[in-house]
């Protein structure tokens, strides 16, 4: 962890107009670090002031300090500029619950379903609201499980099976959007993979141009050790899924599938 | 060479194969339809082949012993030069094609020409 902060603050000194603010701001609000996770998420929202996720990462840390009033009012800023963003939607759930007004909190979290019909956290959630446990947990200890290490990973690929492993988005500089990927050792491989994998994309379509076929819509790959699959949300941005050799090429197409269909509508939100 | 190249056209909805040298991107042989840039096309995937191989091998799951590049008039299948010995054997298919049976075919081929 407190090598992903480095690293990911050299990234943001290299860059300060990237959302890597985003996952620094999060890692150090998972380690407790709030007053410096506070600093990172302002200085973001300084320079990012109509991004929905950094009004939901500044809410996060309010929560975590209590501060529920103003986490609320970051949270009603996230959705006011996302309406369909549900980090937001679950953290007004969240709050709605803790003063006791569980009609808002219900429809708060409906809300999200609508959005994320296959999160199964939010099914959760409503039980739990319904036996009178908190929605929604407090931020600094979810019950799910957390990311490896970004925020976008849970944001991205909420729901999706998997969600927390073997998912990567990146754009078409090889920047990583969303997502991580560790190796068998439990080594952080993202940096490297999202490098090897610029240009995929332009190239798969250079190729496939040339023979008349279109635009390229995935690329199936079987390994000695795992299989994969690319894709392409958008044109620019593009989409790795791995998975155990176990995992059949078909099934990992479909499921690569919905990664992709999830990507591009969070992409189209940012 | 060229008969193992059969195996593969033979395969409906395939409209050429090739083998293709992976370090340079040169043609080796081919049986390509009418219309088909057999040279570009060697290249680009030789290229891609590397790309991923490179990619594949930093995500831990070794090097690929298949992979499909599906297009929405085509697909492009390939059996890359680690398993036959720095040859990448190259289909050019139809997209409603067999895939399972093209990679059947497209690993007999591999292991010929080894």
């Amino acid at each position: 962890m407190a090598d992903d902060v480095r690293a990911l603050s050299a990234q943001l000194a290299q860059d300060p107009q990237s959302l890597v603010f985003l996952r620094l701001g999060e890692a150090l609000r998972r380690k407790g670090q709030l007053e410096a996770a506070l600093r990172v998420a302002m200085n973001g929202l300084e320079r990012h002031p109509h991004l929905a996720d950094a009004h939901d990462l500044y809410a996060r840390i309010l929560a975590d300090k209590h501060d529920y009033e103003r986490a609320f009012d970051e949270w009603d800023m996230a959705v006011r500029i996302a309406p369909h963003h549900t980090g937001a939607l679950k953290g007004l759930a969240f709050l709605y619950f803790k003063v006791g007004d569980l009609a808002q909190a219900e429809a708060h979290l409906e809300q999200a379903r609508k959005v994320e019909p296959d999160d199964p956290t939010i099914d959760q959630a409503i039980a739990m609201m319904h036996k009178g446990v908190s929605p929604a947990p407090e931020p600094s200890t979810p019950a799910t499980p957390a990311p490896t290490s970004a925020l976008d990973e849970a944001r991205v690929f909420a729901g999706l099976e998997g969600a927390n492993e073997g998912l990567l988005l990146i754009d078409g500089a090889g920047r990583v959007l969303g997502g991580a990927l560790k190796d068998k050792s439990g080594t952080d491989v993202t940096d490297a993979v999202a490098a090897y994998l610029a240009g995929v994309s332009q190239e798969a379509a250079r190729t496939v141009k040339l023979l008349g076929l279109g635009a390229w819509m995935g690329l199936s790959a079987e390994g000695q050790n795992g299989n994969v699959h690319l894709g392409h949300p958008t044109p620019d941005a593009l989409l790795l899924v791995v998975r155990e050799r176990g995992m059949p090429l078909g099934r990992l197409a479909i499921l690569a599938q919905r990664a992709t269909l999830m990507a591009r509508r969070w992409l189209e939100k940012q | 060479m060229s008969k193992a190249l059969d195996l593969i056209t033979r395969v409906r909805g395939v409209r050429g194969a090739m083998l293709v040298s992976a370090e340079d991107g040169l043609v080796v042989a081919e049986q390509l339809m009418e219309g088909i840039k057999g040279s570009a096309v060697a290249a680009l995937a030789a290229s891609l082949a590397g790309r991923l191989r490179r990619a594949m091998e930093a995500a831990g799951t070794g090097s690929s012993v298949f992979w499909h590049l599906q297009a929405e008039q085509g697909a492009i299948l390939v059996v890359p030069g680690d398993a036959s010995g720095g040859i990448l054997v190259v289909a050019v298919a139809e997209p409603d094609v067999n895939i399972g049976l093209v990679r059947l075919e497209l690993l007999r081929a591999a292991e010929a020409v080894l």
